[in-house]
């Protein structure tokens, strides 16, 4: 048992006003950082504004820092306070128990709504975001829900592997490339599958992030905005390499990319004859000893018809058994 | 006063004499089934099983592995090697002399209350303190193993371009960093403390199924060996997680995660069910729910968690390991299966999993806050209902971790309310720590000062778990360096900080000797100021662009990096200064600690120490939760003599 002080509870002559005080101290100084934060931080926070979705991210991310830094500094300064002005001292005689100390009702409420107000404010800025941002860049399945709208996108396949991306232009003779180019001011579908294990494209600047899966063909959208370079990085364990799986993409000009898909489609046309027919997904050819891979889809010229690009024309020299 | 007196065996009875045919000396230590024999039948069974299965092996699996081993070879090797291992250990003693009609109980009276000796902590223990007392030392080996192999890893990541190791071993060493912790962080709480305290803070003298207990220790220990295995095995490149297409193609040093993970699991579903019944069925007369002390609420939520998630693991491990010997296809999608089938599998369990690693924190500094603030815990219920809560919800939010997969895209915002809706009682346990500190008298010894940091640390991991969950923002920060940086935030800033707070508060009942706080409190120091030094920066690194498990990285990020991994050192020597004070203050210059330092008014202190073998001596009565500081008329909080019993019941007759 605890010895309970048999001293009549004798209140300190004048007990500061602790909520307020608590309250004072938190309003301020998150009213000076969140709009500190919002103007300075923000405009410079990842991933950058390079591509739409890279800039919704950027969005999200101020806003939901703009919510969590008072959410932060209140608990931090109540700790803290509690430590600095509650810590037992030689004379503080023991605390005595009321009716409140058991659990305030209009606190417990209190509480509660405004942590359910915040996440649910929280959830629906989340999915307006994720809606009106085409999904915000990340992977979003083989039936794209939410998308950006464009009368003419650029659809690129990225091709994972172990330990390398390559992509391929179907629009633009279905070429297979190991360099990423993009035009700027354009929507890019990315159309994201993998030959073996479970990648993920991560394009950081442009805000897109979609998983690599085997046997599936996995759909992210962007819109650049910006010419430059950013970084591809695989982004799920994919094996021994994982930290090398990396490389650079551009985004240039609309003249320029031209230029490069001309040069590029005729200078590997020799390569692109060789290559599988153009599919979403590729799968090991389970018959042959050789590694090959042959096409999976049997719809797949569809979609590049249904974004309005050009259909690919190759020679029908399927190698599926 | 009134009180809700149910009929229960031994209630207020003394403690059972021994009959005397269950008296019996105990054999030489060398004769009797031990660690020792328990060592040597396990490895015999490995060596048995892997000639076993390398003569059935078909000649496919003898070539399709690089590493010259063969999966069905290594697979029966481990499952002889436990069988071996159980048998050593004399898990099975009880089910073999049922099976051929032996009386099996004759012993049981020995092993239940004996304490006496050593050589108990290396036998099949019935005792639920004994039990506890093993997995202390367990988890601490757990843990203390994986935290070498993180040095290693932060090692690596000195340099952009590390050369401490090649790929191939850092990510064997990341991969079993991984495991290693997750393993060991679902029992760190529920193992050591969890079987040591539950029985006396609900006033029983045992656990439901002190069989069961023994088991889910010993297995989990199994489970240490196995997963350390794979290591001489080759290792395995999946991390923890194990992702399917990548699980199949590795070397057989991935059939030693399956195995381990199936083996810790059904540790884990012994360990949770037994804590479940034990605390539904053992509580003494007069601890009603509303009286459970607040870590028995955390014990049970999460005894519903180990129960219910972790199955799912066992048997997709189970299908993980039929794929890689018998050639099925569960996860290979050429075949007719699904590599997205093991992530919704494994995330099913995983996510409830991550709970399970939290809740017993909560439950831990709601116990130790009363006591050094000096006032009743404060919302108790909103805390109980904030538990339950958390998993309950658990269950609903694994897709988070497969927004970018491509898989059921439309549920993305689902995930994302549930997700979010999770910090709703999270909150709650906020609550109860804040308000309990209002105008309190905070004595900061060592518990408290890890109790208050818990707070500090689940707080960023919290704030930042819910920009993971916001599914435009984790885009950028699925897979990176931000969400590795969150969750050692909430495990190791929230579980770990609380299992040691947990340890100093403990531990001077556990053993009967006193800590020195002086180490103590450099161990908190360095531990706190470390840990935020080596995982904060991490958070901007993950931002910047840094996915998870690479060996190398951008030469711009070394500053950060570097930084993280110095800290990350210091962060691993104050561990030392655990080490030392447990070493100093229980072995070299032992001091006998009261039998209730803290002043608590917890059951378990109201016990002598050492705690006796039977915990009460008759079955206490309840009378009130254990948090009534400071009031002028508290009552006691339990009837230790029976007298009250003896009364009511002589009431009841009359």
């Amino acid at each position: 048992m605890t010895s309970v002080d048999p001293v009549p509870p004798v209140a300190p002559a004048r007990e500061p006003h602790h909520f307020w005080r608590l309250f004072a101290i938190w309003g301020v100084l998150s009213a000076a950082a969140d709009p500190l934060f919002y103007f300075l931080v923000g405009p410079h926070l990842p991933p950058g504004d390079m591509g739409s979705a890279g800039a919704g991210d950027q969005f999200d991310s101020n806003v939901l820092f703009v919510i969590a830094i008072p959410v932060v500094f209140a608990i931090v300064i109540y700790l803290l306070y509690a430590v600095i002005v509650w810590r037992s001292r030689p004379g503080v005689p023991e605390p005595v128990a009321g009716p409140s100390s058991h659990g305030n009702i209009a606190i417990q409420f209190a509480w509660i709504g405004i942590t359910t107000v915040i996440v649910m404010g929280l959830f629906l800025f989340g999915t307006i975001e994720l809606v009106t941002g085409g999904g915000s860049g990340g992977g979003e399945g083989s039936v794209a829900i939410w998308t950006l709208k464009s009368p003419s996108p650029l659809v690129v396949q990225v091709i994972a592997q172990q330990w390398k991306f390559s992509y391929r232009y179907p629009s633009l003779g279905g070429f297979e490339t190991d360099a990423l180019m993009l035009p700027d001011d354009t929507t890019v579908v990315f159309h994201v599958t993998s030959l073996d294990v479970i990648h993920d494209f991560w394009a950081y600047q442009l805000g897109v992030k979609a998983d690599a899966s085997p046997d599936y063909d996995n759909i992210a959208y962007t819109r650049t905005q910006q010419t430059g370079s950013f970084s591809v990085r695989c982004d799920e364990l994919c094996g021994v390499w994982h930290g090398a799986m990396f490389d650079t993409g551009y985004v240039v000009s609309k003249t320029a990319f031209q230029t490069w898909a001309t040069t590029t489609e005729a200078k590997l046309a020799s390569a692109t004859k060789l290559l599988p027919q153009f599919s979403w997904t590729y799968t090991p050819d389970a018959n042959g000893a050789d590694g090959g891979y042959y096409p999976d889809s049997q719809d797949g010229y569809s979609k590049v018809e249904v974004y309005g690009a050009q259909p690919v024309n190759l020679k029908s020299g399927e190698n599926k058994g | 006063m009134a009180i809700d007196i149910e009929a229960k065996i031994d209630v207020g009875e003394p403690v059972p004499p021994v009959p005397a045919n269950q008296r019996r000396p105990r054999r030489p230590g060398w004769l009797g089934q031990h660690l020792g024999t328990a060592i040597v039948l396990g490895v015999a069974g490995y060596l048995l099983g892997h000639f076993v299965g390398n003569t059935i092996a078909s000649g496919y699996a003898n070539v399709a592995g690089a590493s010259g081993e063969n999966d069905v070879a290594v697979v029966l090797g481990f499952v002889f090697g436990l069988v071996g291992w159980y048998l050593g250990i004399g898990a099975l003693n009880y089910p073999l002399a049922k099976l051929i009609g032996r009386d099996a109980s004759a012993h049981v009276h020995d092993e239940l209350w004996d304490a006496a000796g050593w050589t108990k902590y290396f036998r099949y223990s019935l005792n639920h303190k004994v039990v506890g007392q093993q997995y202390v030392v367990g988890v601490l080996m757990f843990f203390f193993t994986a935290g070498l192999l993180a040095m290693g890893i932060r090692g690596q990541l000195l340099t952009p371009t590390g050369r401490l190791m090649g790929p191939g071993t850092y990510i064997a060493v990341v991969s079993e960093h991984g495991t290693m912790m997750m393993m060991m962080a679902t029992s760190v709480v529920v193992g050591p403390l969890g079987n040591w305290l539950v029985p006396l803070m609900i006033g029983a003298r045992r656990m439901a199924f002190p069989r069961v207990e023994a088991f889910s220790f010993w297995s989990f220990i199994a489970g240490y060996v196995i997963i350390l295995g794979a290591l001489p095995l080759g290792g395995f490149p999946t991390g923890w997680t194990g992702y399917a297409p990548l699980q199949t193609q590795a070397t057989v040093g991935m059939d030693a995660y399956l195995m381990a993970f199936a083996v810790v699991g059904i540790g884990m579903i012994s360990a949770g069910f037994n804590i479940a019944v034990t605390i539904i069925h053992y509580r003494a007369p007069g601890m009603t729910w509303g009286r459970l002390p607040i870590f028995c609420w955390s014990m049970i939520a999460t005894s519903a968690l180990l129960t219910l998630a972790t199955p799912v693991l066992v048997m997709a491990g189970l299908f993980g390991l039929l794929d890689r010997t018998a050639q099925t296809a569960f996860f290979v999608n050429e075949h007719g299966g699904s590599s997205f089938l093991w992530e919704n599998l494994f995330w099913f369990f995983g996510h409830p999993e991550v709970y399970i690693m939290a809740l017993p924190g909560f439950g831990i500094v709601g116990e130790i806050l009363p006591v050094f603030t000096r006032k009743p815990l404060f919302a108790y219920r909103v805390g109980a209902a904030g538990m339950v809560g958390v998993a309950l919800l658990s269950f609903f939010v694994w897709q988070h971790h497969l927004f970018n997969s491509g898989i059921n895209p439309d549920m993305r915002p689902l995930f994302m309310l549930t997700t979010e809706l999770i910090s709703i009682p999270t909150g709650f346990i906020f609550l109860v720590g804040l308000g309990t500190l209002w105008k309190a008298k905070i004595r900061m010894e060592v518990p408290m000062l890890f109790a208050l940091a818990l707070f500090f640390n689940f707080l960023i991991g919290g704030v930042t778990g819910v920009f993971l969950s916001d599914v435009p923002v984790d885009v950028t920060v699925h897979g990176s360096f931000f969400v590795m940086a969150h969750f050692h935030y909430t495990i190791m800033g929230g579980l770990i900080f609380a299992f040691f707070g947990g340890l100093y508060y403990w531990l001077p009942k556990i053993t009967g000797y006193t800590l020195n706080k002086r180490l103590g409190q450099i161990h908190f120091w360095l531990m706190f100021v470390f840990f935020n030094f080596t995982f904060f920066p991490l958070f901007i690194v993950g931002l910047l662009g840094m996915p998870r498990r690479v060996f190398e990285y951008a030469a711009r990020l070394q500053g950060l990096n570097a930084f993280s991994s110095v800290s990350a050192f210091v962060l691993g020597s104050s561990f030392l200064f655990f080490i030392a004070n447990f070493v100093w203050s229980i072995f070299l210059d032992p001091k006998r600690a009261p039998a209730n330092p803290w002043d608590s008014l917890g059951l378990e202190w109201q016990t002598p120490t050492p705690v006796p073998p039977y915990n009460f001596e008759r079955i206490p009565v309840i009378l009130s939760d254990p948090y009534h500081y400071g009031e002028e008329e508290a009552s006691r909080v339990a009837d230790l003599s029976g007298s009250l019993v003896l009364v009511a019941g002589a009431g009841e007759g009359t």
